[in-house]
C-alpha cells in the first residue's frame, strides 16, 4: 500500500490511482444502488401509503352539514324546523389579523359596540379548529357586504345554510331543548369532522339532545381539488346531504303554546296527559328561554339575565322541580284507604283539627261530620289524619308509588327527578330515625318529607281518571303502554272521582274554576304546599316565602280524556293561582276561541306575549348593565351552556317541605299567623308539628 | 469501455457522453414542461436553450490543449478566489450576504466556478509535485490550504452546500493523487469528532434546523420538514409507472416546493414512477462511467486527476440531490445536474463535461486543436 512514503515513484502513484479510482467508481455504484433501493422502497413498498397521502393532499373534502330532522307535534305541526339562513363564521386558526378582521367584520355587519364585545369574547374563548359563528340570520345586504370583502378577511367564511327554528320559542324551550355548535369535549369523544364544520349544530339539551342520532342526518360532501395554498382548482363531485329523520311527538303544539302563554307572569309548570294513551300533550315550564336565541350561541348578557332570574327560567320545573303535593294527594289517599277496607261512607267528625298524643294538628276549618267524598271535596285534613293513623302510612306509600309518585318514567327526558315518597325504611336510612306517627300524618296530606314532580302529579291524575296503569309517552304512534292492572274496583275509583267532581262542581275548594262547555265538566283537586314552616300561609309579601299552588284535574268527567297538573311556585293557594290556569287550558282543548279571548285579555295586562316580554326585559337588562356586564361566570356558548347544569341543584331527596328554590328564611318575612288564615285548601303543620296550644 | 469495439470514426466524437446527456436534458425539459402546466415557458424552453448554449461552450473547452489548461490553472484559481473575496466585500459593504456578482448581462456566482477550478488547480499541483513528496507534508499542506481558503470564503456567504461540494471535489483529487491512506482515515476520524462540535458551534440556525428536520421530518410536517415529506409523497405516490405525463398532483397543485429546481426529481418520479427514476440513475451511471474510464485511460497524471475530479464533482451534485429528495440527506440547496432548471449549475456541470471531453481528446490525438 502507500505506507512506504519514502519510495513513492510515479509508477506506484499510477497503481495507486488505478486502485483508488476503482474504489471511487465502486463507491459511486454503491450510492447508485442505494438510491435505487431507496426509491423502490418509497415507490413500491410504501407506495400505497404515499398514494393515499397524495390524494388527501389533492382532494379537499368539505362537508355540507345535513339538514336536521324536524320535531313534529301530533298533528305534524313543526315544533322545531329549519330555515334558510345567511351566516358568517370565523375559523380562529386561520385569522391573520384578529383585531383588524373583527373590526372590519363588525363594520360590515353593523355591529354595535356591545355585539362587537361579545364577538371578541367568543373569539378569545374559541378553540383553534372550531369555527365560531360571527353572525347568522343575516339579511341579503349584509351577507353580500361580507361576501365581497372575503379576500380581505382570511379566516372568515360566509355561507348559506340552514339554522334551527323553533316557531313557538319559549313554549318549547324546556321540552325540546336547543342546538348549538359542538363543544371541544364533543369533538374529543367523537372525532367526526362533521362536528367542526361551520354551521353544524348538535342537540345540546332536551329532546334535541335525546334524539340526536335520529335528527342528525347524513352530511353531504363536496370533493374539490385544491392547491397547497387552498385555491380551488375544480369541483370533483358533490353529494347532497340527507336530512335527518323527523321525530313525531305526542305534544299538541297549539296546547303547548297556549298553556305556556297562559302561565303568564307566574313561575309554573303545566303537564297535560292523554288519558287514553298516556301521550303527553304538553309539558311546560315557565318562564323559559327562547331556544332560538341559543342556536347561534347565546350572548353573555342574555345568559346572565336568565341566570339571575329568581323564577329560574333555565330549570325545567315540570320534570326537575320537586314540590310537596299537599292536598292533591287526597284522592290518591282515598284509594289507599279503601284498599285497606275503609268504607267510603264512614263518617268522621272534624272539630277543626286532630289530636295525636299531646299534639294537636290543626285543620283549615271546622268541617263537622265528613265522609270520604266530602273530605276530598272540602279538603278536610282531619279525616285523612284520622284514617291514615288507623291504617298506617305504610299502606298509603305503595299506592302513591303505584300511581306514579316518586317514580321515574321511561321517557326521552334526561334528568327526571324522582322526589320522595317516604316510608319508615327511607327515614331510617336517611336520618337514622324511627318513623313517627306525626310523620304519617304529614305524609298522608302530602307534606313533610313528600316531594313530587309536576309530571308525576299528571301521571297520577291520568291513572286515577282512567283507572289504567298508563305509562307516559312522548313519541307519537306508539301503542299505549300499560303497566300491571291497578288494583282498584270501579266503585273505589268512583269515590275518588266523585270527590274530585265535587271539588269543582260542588261546594268544594275549586268551585270558582268550574267549566261547562257543551256538557264537558272538569273534576279536580286543589293543593297548597308549604314553603316555610309555620310562618307563611297564603299570600305574604315576600314572593319566595309564599306557598306553592297546585291543582290536578281531568275532563270530561264522564269519560276522562285529559289529565293535567298545574304547579305554580309561590302561587299562594291552589284554588287561586293554579286552578284558573287549568280551567283555561282545559277550555282551550274544548273551545279554543273562548280560551284565546280570555288569554288575549290577560296578556294585555301582562305586557304582551312571552317573547315580547322577554325582549322588553332583555333591553331593560342591557340598559341597566350599560353594555359592560362583568365577564365572570359566563359559560362559552358552546362548551357548557347547558341550562340544566347550571341552576342551583337541590339534594336528591329533600326532606324539608320547602321546594328546591326556597331561600334561607328571611327575617323580613311577613309574620301573618298561618293558622288564622282561612284558605280553601289545607295548610298543614310542618314535620315539627305545633305543640298543643 | 474498450475503444477497439467502437469504430474509430464515431469514437472521435464523444458520443458515449453526448447521447446520454441529450437524453437526460430532453427528459428534464419534458418534466419542466409538465411542471409548468404543459407550457414551454417559463422553464422547459430556457432549459433546452441553455443546454444547447453550454454544450457549445463544452465543445469549445474540449478543444483547449492540455498545456493551456495547465497554464491557466493557477491564474484561474487566484482569479476566482479574488472574485469570491470581492463578493464578500460587496456583501460586507452592502450590509448583508451576497453570493453573486452582477456583470450587467448576467449574474455570476464565483463559488460555482470554484467547483471545477479547485479540481483543476489540485490536478495541476499534484502533476508538478515530485512523486516522492506525495507522502510528505509538502504534498498535503498546500493542497489542504488550496481547498480550505475557498471553502471558508463560501461558508461565510453562507452557502454550506457549495462549500461541501468544493471540499468533496478537492478531497477526492487529493485522495486519487495517492496521499497515504492513513491520513484520510485520520481525517475521517477527526471529522467524526468535529462534526458534532461544528453542528452546534458553526452552523446557522436554519442550517441546524435542516439537519434536525432531516433526522425527523415528521416532527415539523408543516415547517422545515414539509419539503422532505412532500417530496417523499411525490416519489412514493408515483409508484412503479407514475401517474402519467402532466398528471402529477403534488407538483401541479404546489404541494411540492421547488418543483422545478431542487426537487425536480420528485416532480419527475411522480409522473414517470420508479421507471423514470431508474432511467435517470442509469443515464448518470453512463456519464460517470464514461468520466472515470476517460480518467483511467489517461496516461498522464494531470489528465487522470482532472477527469476523475470533474466526474466526482458532478457525482457529488447528483448524489446529494437524490439523497435529499428521497429523505436520506438534509435539505441543502443543491440542484440535480442537467434536469433541474437553473443556469449556474448547468454552466458548472457543462464545464466539467467539457473538461473531461478535452481529456478524452488529449488521449486520442496529439493533445492540440485538431
Amino acid at each position: 500500500m502507500d505506507r512506504d512514503a519514502r519510495h513513492v515513484s510515479s509508477g506506484t502513484l499510477k497503481n495507486s490511482f488505478d486502485r483508488r479510482s476503482f474504489f471511487i467508481g465502486a463507491m459511486q455504484g454503491g450510492v447508485g444502488v442505494l438510491l435505487a433501493a431507496r426509491m423502490a422502497w418509497i415507490a413500491v413498498a410504501e407506495g400505497e401509503k404515499y398514494k393515499l397521502q397524495s390524494e388527501s393532499n389533492r382532494v379537499n373534502l368539505s362537508l355540507i352539514p345535513p339538514r336536521r330532522g324536524w320535531l313534529l307535534d301530533r298533528n305534524n305541526i313543526p315544533l322545531a324546523s329549519n330555515k334558510t339562513d345567511f351566516r358568517v363564521d370565523i375559523v380562529p386558526d386561520r385569522l391573520v389579523d384578529r383585531a383588524g378582521t373583527v373590526s372590519l367584520l363588525g363594520k360590515l355587519l353593523d355591529f354595535d359596540a356591545f355585539e362587537m364585545q361579545e364577538l371578541s369574547e367568543k373569539l378569545e374563548k374559541a378553540n383553534g379548529y372550531q369555527p365560531i359563528e360571527a353572525a347568522s340570520g343575516l339579511d341579503w345586504d349584509r351577507f353580500a357586504a361580507v361576501s365581497v370583502r372575503l379576500p380581505d378577511l382570511p379566516g372568515v367564511i360566509a355561507q348559506r345554510g340552514f339554522s334551527r327554528f323553533y316557531p313557538t320559542g319559549p313554549a318549547v324551550g324546556h321540552l325540546i331543548g336547543y342546538v348549538g355548535p359542538a363543544s371541544a369535549e364533543d369533538y374529543e369523544k367523537d372525532k367526526n369532522p362533521l362536528l367542526v364544520t361551520p354551521g353544524y349544530k348538535v342537540g345540546k339539551d332536551g329532546l334535541e339532545k335525546q334524539f340526536e342520532a335520529e335528527l342528525r342526518g347524513t352530511p353531504g360532501a363536496r370533493r374539490s381539488e385544491v392547491t397547497a395554498s387552498g385555491k380551488l382548482v375544480r369541483e370533483l363531485e358533490m353529494r347532497e346531504d340527507v336530512q335527518g329523520k323527523a321525530v313525531k311527538l305526542t305534544i299538541d303544539a297549539g296546547l303547548q303554546d297556549y298553556a305556556a302563554r297562559r302561565i303568564g307572569l307566574e313561575s309554573a309548570s303545566v303537564v297535560v296527559i292523554d288519558c287514553l294513551t298516556g301521550g303527553i300533550l304538553s309539558l311546560i315550564s315557565m318562564p323559559s328561554f327562547d331556544p332560538n336565541n341559543f342556536v347561534g350561541g347565546i350572548g353573555r348578557l342574555q345568559w346572565k339575565m336568565l341566570n339571575e332570574d329568581d323564577h329560574i327560567p333555565l330549570l325545567n320545573k315540570a320534570t326537575r322541580g320537586l314540590y310537596p303535593p299537599g292536598s292533591t294527594m287526597k284522592p290518591m289517599a282515598s284509594l289507599a284507604l279503601q284498599l285497606q277496607g275503609v268504607s267510603p261512607d264512614e263518617r268522621i267528625t272534624c272539630p277543626g283539627g286532630y289530636r295525636l298524643g299531646s299534639r294537636f294538628f290543626r285543620c283549615d276549618a271546622v268541617h263537622g261530620s265528613v265522609d270520604m267524598r266530602s273530605a276530598i271535596e272540602h279538603s278536610c285534613n282531619t279525616y285523612f289524619w284520622a284514617m291514615s293513623h288507623r291504617v298506617g302510612y305504610d299502606a298509603i306509600a305503595p299506592v302513591a308509588k303505584l300511581l306514579g309518585l316518586g317514580q321515574k318514567f321511561d321517557l326521552p327526558i334526561s334528568n327526571q327527578r324522582i322526589g320522595t315518597i317516604p316510608d319508615a325504611a327511607w327515614k331510617m336510612k336517611r336520618y337514622n330515625q324511627e318513623w313517627s306517627a306525626s310523620d304519617s300524618l304529614n305524609a298522608s296530606i302530602g307534606q313533610g318529607y313528600v316531594s313530587v314532580s309536576p309530571l308525576q302529579l299528571a301521571v297520577m291524575t291520568a291513572r286515577m281518571a282512567s283507572g289504567k296503569n298508563l305509562q307516559p309517552e312522548l313519541l307519537f304512534g306508539q301503542r299505549p303502554r300499560l303497566g300491571p292492572a291497578l288494583p282498584f274496583t270501579p266503585e273505589q275509583l268512583a269515590v275518588a272521582h266523585d270527590g274530585m267532581f265535587a271539588v269543582v262542581n260542588g261546594s268544594g275548594t275549586g268551585a270558582r274554576s268550574r267549566i261547562d262547555i257543551g256538557g264537558v265538566k272538569m273534576a279536580g283537586k286543589t293543593g297548597t304546599a308549604q314553603v316555610r314552616a309555620m310562618i307563611s300561609r297564603g299570600s305574604v309579601a315576600d314572593w319566595k316565602g309564599r306557598d306553592h299552588a297546585l291543582f290536578i284535574c281531568y275532563a270530561p268527567t264522564d269519560a276522562p280524556r285529559y289529565a293535567m297538573s298545574v304547579v305554580v311556585e309561590h302561587g299562594t293557594f291552589g284554588a287561586r293561582a293554579a286552578a284558573p290556569i287549568a280551567k283555561d287550558v282545559l277550555t282551550y282543548l274544548f273551545d279554543p276561541a273562548q280560551a284565546w279571548d280570555t288569554l288575549l285579555a290577560l296578556e294585555k295586562g301582562w305586557g304582551g306575549t312571552p317573547q315580547q316580554r322577554m325582549t322588553a326585559k332583555y333591553s331593560s337588562f342591557v340598559a341597566r348593565s350599560g353594555g359592560t356586564a362583568p365577564s365572570s361566570p359566563v359559560p362559552s356558548e358552546s362548551a357548557s351552556a347547558s341550562p340544566s347544569a347550571t341552576p342551583p341543584a337541590t339534594p336528591p331527596a329533600s326532606p324539608a317541605p320547602a321546594p328546591k328554590a326556597a331561600p334561607p328564611p328571611s327575617p323580613a318575612a311577613s309574620p301573618i299567623s298561618a293558622a288564622q288564615g282561612a284558605p280553601a285548601t289545607s295548610p298543614t303543620p310542618s314535620p315539627s308539628a305545633s305543640p298543643l296550644p | 469501455m474498450s475503444r477497439a469495439i467502437v469504430p474509430e470514426a464515431i469514437a472521435r466524437q464523444p458520443w458515449g457522453v453526448l447521447l446520454p446527456l441529450i437524453a437526460l436534458v430532453g427528459f428534464g425539459s419534458a418534466v419542466l414542461y409538465s411542471a409548468a402546466g404543459g407550457h414551454w415557458r417559463p422553464w422547459a424552453l430556457t432549459h433546452a436553450l441553455r443546454f444547447a448554449m453550454f454544450l457549445v461552450m463544452a465543445l469549445v473547452i474540449a478543444r483547449v490543449p492540455r498545456d493551456l489548461f495547465k497554464w491557466a490553472a493557477y491564474p484561474g484559481y487566484v482569479g476566482i478566489l479574488g472574485l469570491l473575496m470581492l463578493v464578500e466585500m460587496i456583501g460586507a459593504i452592502g450590509g448583508g450576504s451576497q453570493r453573486w456578482l452582477n456583470l450587467g448581462f448576467m449574474t455570476l456566482q464565483p463559488s460555482e466556478l470554484m467547483k471545477p477550478v479547485i479540481v483543476l488547480v489540485l490536478a495541476r499541483f499534484f502533476d508538478t509535485l515530485p512523486p516522492a513528496l506525495t507522502a510528505s507534508w509538502r504534498g498535503l499542506l498546500p493542497a489542504a490550504g488550496m481547498i480550505a481558503i475557498p471553502a471558508v470564503l463560501v461558508i461565510l456567504q453562507p452557502d454550506l452546500g457549495t462549500a461541501l461540494a468544493i471540499c468533496f471535489g478537492g478531497v477526492v483529487v487529493v485522495f486519487l493523487a495517492g496521499l497515504p491512506l492513513r491520513w484520510f482515515l485520520g481525517a475521517g476520524l477527526a471529522a467524526a469528532i468535529a462534526a458534532p462540535i461544528a453542528f452546534f458551534a458553526l452552523l446557522h440556525d436554519y442550517q441546524r434546523n435542516r439537519v434536525l428536520t432531516f433526522l425527523d421530518p415528521e416532527s415539523d410536517p408543516l415547517g422545515t420538514g414539509y419539503h422532505i415529506t412532500q417530496s417523499k409523497i411525490a416519489i412514493g405516490s408515483g409508484g412503479l409507472f407514475g401517474k402519467g405525463f402532466g398528471q402529477g398532483s403534488q407538483s401541479h397543485l404546489e404541494y411540492l416546493p421547488e418543483a422545478h429546481t431542487d426537487f425536480v426529481f420528485a416532480t419527475m418520479s411522480e409522473e414517470w414512477g420508479m421507471l423514470g427514476g431508474l432511467f435517470v440513475l442509469l443515464v448518470f451511471a453512463l456519464i460517470f462511467r464514461w468520466g472515470l474510464t476517460v480518467a483511467q485511460d489517461s496516461r498522464d497524471r494531470f489528465s487522470q486527476l482532472l477527469a476523475a475530479g470533474m466526474t466526482t464533482t458532478i457525482f457529488f451534485y447528483v448524489a446529494i440531490n437524490l439523497m435529499m429528495v428521497m429523505g436520506l440527506a438534509p435539505v441543502v440547496g443543491i440542484p440535480l445536474p442537467f434536469v433541474s432548471h437553473g443556469g449556474s449549475s448547468m454552466m458548472t456541470n457543462m464545464i466539467c463535461i467539457g473538461t473531461i471531453m478535452a481529456v478524452s481528446r488529449w488521449q486520442r490525438g496529439s493533445g492540440g486543436l485538431s
